[in-house]
């Protein structure tokens, strides 16, 4: 009985210590907390095994929306943020929670909608007309409602397009609560419009009826930027490390690897980093 | 079986003793004194306090008044006494592990355990069943496992209470004959039963108890043979005793 | 759809990436359990034999406590291994570690929980054996932990499948990192949400079939014991 009851504790310690054995062995690692989009369309697959191979540095990804991702850096949980949403960044570098803020790329918002079009809008160029119409005709659209960088685009378009959205919605408005994989589904399976970054919609398998809507006009293309959390806030940053990968990522070489990232032949994402107002 | 120094534990005196349940008086007012020598065999109508008179006499229930004493001491551990009860719980180990497992509780020392184990189980006639799972055994295998677990105690006196309930005939026999092996050296044994015809055939001594109190104490022959009380006389006629 | 046969492709084929997940998912859940049972067992067997004032309270909030939402033990260990929360410096947010504490204390409760009825129940079948041997409060409790092995055992099964099941702690707490903290459950939620249906789909086999594979196999234990035993 009692060399049972050692054998089960010696199991119990060797689990832990296998357990704890990853984090052992990749002391050189940093997290940065991104957006779904960057994750789910693969660029981080395409990307950082060139970075690694190039620094050694294992970088760990945090996919989620802009929103948590900013708070994740705000509590100084991530060493990095790369997100989407320029006025919700350069809050958080006023708050002192961000060192810089560097562009590095751009990619574009596509609005998505079944086959059957019942709005009417396929093949045009004009993003505010297209939900105008939407809203007139009252055909369905799904938002992610979750406070994401698409999701405060989403907004932003349909203040352009002269729409208060949270006193004109009505039962046609669905907010999801839940991340751009989930609202393709949902659109998906309801026969909704919905709007999404290219580079998630063109690796999502589950597209059902729906296609590309509208897409080209100026003003879906959707900035991202990357900053290093502030290590006078959070001493336990990984300065060094951190900067490392921002300085890569806004390097020629970062961009030719951002560039070269294709699914299907098209690119997704174009790297920016020298346009002043990006 | 090999005894040690004399017990200690006998005789049991009962001086006075009551036992109460809330208000119920279960056992009321016993003086009784338990020698060494044959079985003493307690009978009685159900209710009439039998398996509390064995719990109180094996100390696991304190007295609301009067005393026990042990040997002539009180609050003596319960070192060398032992009890089965009526429905024996079995661990769930082996036949075997369980009476290593009294061993253990008895703390007798670890180089006498194989000896002993083999002596307590060929003793109840269970040699041979010592991997079986206890709780796999049937009801007479159980009842004479419980004994052997007992034995391995090395009790100066052992307690049954109704060893025999709800065995068939030839599992009540393998019981009986196990018993008088016990008493036959030396173990003083007090039992509890309902069978008269088993108090006929195992006692030394009866003691006729009806509610709660000692209605008559005599030696077996004496007492199936002239009843002294009318309740005893009742009680082995057959006629209920209410 | 060639998306599709490589789906399964990964699964039929042990892809190692997946092997990484499956072999991640079953140490944080069994490390969970096994920290959990240290925690829970001598706990729930304290709380049987004892009588306290207040211990009516204390059963109902240990059972209460078995239906814990996950996602609010996620995010209570979040905040509290957060770098501005009070075990900050630990320095262990998203890492299998904190994946574990949060398991931990999804999995406790219902270990305590139903270790505190076993063992009541237990102890009332051998109360007047052990009494009468003698026994003494320590090598009580040993011999109810140990004779109630074979309960217990399911009792850490029924802890198993809640670890291994869930996904809103471990998501929260592990944040889902790509050959670090993925584990089978937030693998699907990740596929879910990407649209890939039929590799989650798999993956929930695989998971299914796993934690099939482990009841079955503690299941012929438990028959095997039990014939030696009782």
């Amino acid at each position: 009985m009692h060399t049972r009851r050692t054998l089960i504790a010696i199991a119990a310690i060797g689990t832990l210590l296998l357990a704890a054995h990853p984090s052992l062995a990749q002391d050189k690692s940093i997290i940065v907390s991104s957006t779904t989009s960057t994750q789910d369309s693969g660029l981080f697959g395409h990307i950082l095994p060139l970075f690694k191979s190039k620094t050694g540095i294992d970088v760990k990804v945090l996919s989620q929306g802009t929103g948590q991702a900013l708070d994740t850096g705000r509590r100084g949980d991530a060493d990095v943020v790369f997100v989407h949403a320029k006025s919700a960044e350069e809050k958080f570098l006023t708050e002192g929670f961000g060192v810089k803020r560097f562009p590095v790329m751009y990619n574009d918002f596509v609005l998505i909608g079944p086959k059957s079009d019942p709005a009417g809008i396929k093949g045009s160029k004009d993003v505010a007309a297209a939900l105008k119409t939407i809203k007139d005709k009252g055909a369905p659209f799904i938002s992610r409602g979750d406070k994401s960088g698409t999701h405060i685009a989403e907004i932003n378009l349909w203040k352009i397009a002269g729409i208060d959205i949270a006193a004109d919605k009505g039962p046609w408005y669905k907010e999801i609560g839940q991340g751009m994989g989930a609202a393709l589904n949902t659109a998906s399976a309801s026969n909704a419009y919905v709007l999404t970054d290219r580079g998630t919609w063109l690796s999502f398998k589950n597209r059902g009826d729906l296609i590309v809507a509208v897409e080209g006009d100026k003003r879906l293309f959707n900035q991202y930027g990357v900053m290093l959390v502030n290590p006078a806030k959070h001493p336990t940053v990984k300065k060094e490390l951190g900067q490392q990968f921002i300085d890569w990522l806004i390097s020629p070489e970062g961009h030719k690897a951002i560039a070269d990232y294709k699914i299907n032949g098209e690119q997704l994402f174009y790297p920016n980093a020298q346009d002043p107002g990006a | 079986m090999s005894m040690r120094a004399p017990s200690t534990d006998l005789p049991i005196s009962f001086e006075d003793v009551s036992v109460t349940a809330g208000a119920v008086t279960i056992l009321d007012r016993i003086s009784l004194n338990l020698a060494a020598g044959s079985p003493t065999v307690l009978i009685g109508p159900n209710g009439s306090g039998k398996t509390t008179f064995l719990r109180t006499a094996m100390g696991l229930i304190a007295p609301a008044r009067g005393r026990i004493t042990w040997g002539g001491q009180e609050n003596t551990p319960p070192v060398r006494r032992a009890i089965v009860f009526q429905r024996p719980a079995m661990l769930r180990r082996s036949a075997a592990g369980n009476v290593r497992y009294a061993l253990k509780a008895a703390k007798i020392p670890r180089a006498e355990h194989a000896a002993r184990l083999a002596e307590v189980l060929a003793l109840v006639g269970l040699e041979g069943f010592g991997e079986r799972a206890a709780r796999r055994m049937s009801g007479g295998e159980q009842q004479r496992l419980a004994l052997a677990r007992a034995l391995a105690r090395d009790p100066a006196v052992l307690f049954l209470d109704e060893p025999t309930a709800s065995l068939d005939p030839a599992a009540t026999k393998s019981i009986e004959d196990v018993v008088r092996a016990i008493a036959s050296r030396g173990i003083k044994v007090v039992m509890s039963t309902h069978d008269l015809g088993e108090a006929r055939r195992l006692a030394g001594d009866i003691v006729l108890l009806h509610r709660g109190r000692v209605i008559e104490t005599a030696p077996a022959t004496a007492f199936f043979i002239s009843p002294r009380t009318e309740e005893a006389r009742k009680f082995t006629a057959g006629e209920l005793l209410i | 759809m060639p998306e599709d046969v490589s789906a399964l492709h990964l699964i039929l084929t042990g892809d190692p990436a997946l092997l990484a997940i499956v072999r991640l998912s079953l140490i944080v859940s069994l490390s969970a359990v096994i920290l959990a049972a240290l925690i829970g067992v001598p706990f729930g067997a304290l709380v049987a034999l004892t009588r306290f004032p207040g211990r009516e309270g204390v059963v109902v909030v240990l059972n209460a406590l078995m239906g814990l939402p996950p996602v609010v033990v996620g995010l209570l260990v979040y905040l509290s291994l957060s770098r501005s929360g009070p075990l900050g410096s630990w320095g262990i947010l998203f890492t299998p570690q904190a994946m574990v504490i949060a398991q931990t204390i999804l999995v406790a409760p219902i270990i305590a929980a139903l270790t505190r009825q076993t063992i009541e129940d237990l102890w009332a079948e051998y109360r007047d054996e052990l009494t009468a041997m003698n026994v003494g409060p320590i090598v009580r409790v040993a011999t109810l932990i140990w004779d109630a092995r074979f309960s217990l055992v399911t009792t850490l099964l029924a802890g198993f499948g809640r670890a291994a099941a869930e996904v809103g702690a471990v998501i929260i707490v592990g944040g889902n990192i790509d050959g670090f903290t993925r584990t089978m459950t937030t693998a699907i939620a990740l596929e879910t949400s990407k649209g890939d249906l039929p590799l989650a789909i798999g993956l929930g086999m695989v998971l299914i079939a796993i934690v099939v594979a482990i009841n079955a196999l503690a299941w012929t234990a438990r028959r095997a014991g039990e014939r030696m035993a009782g």
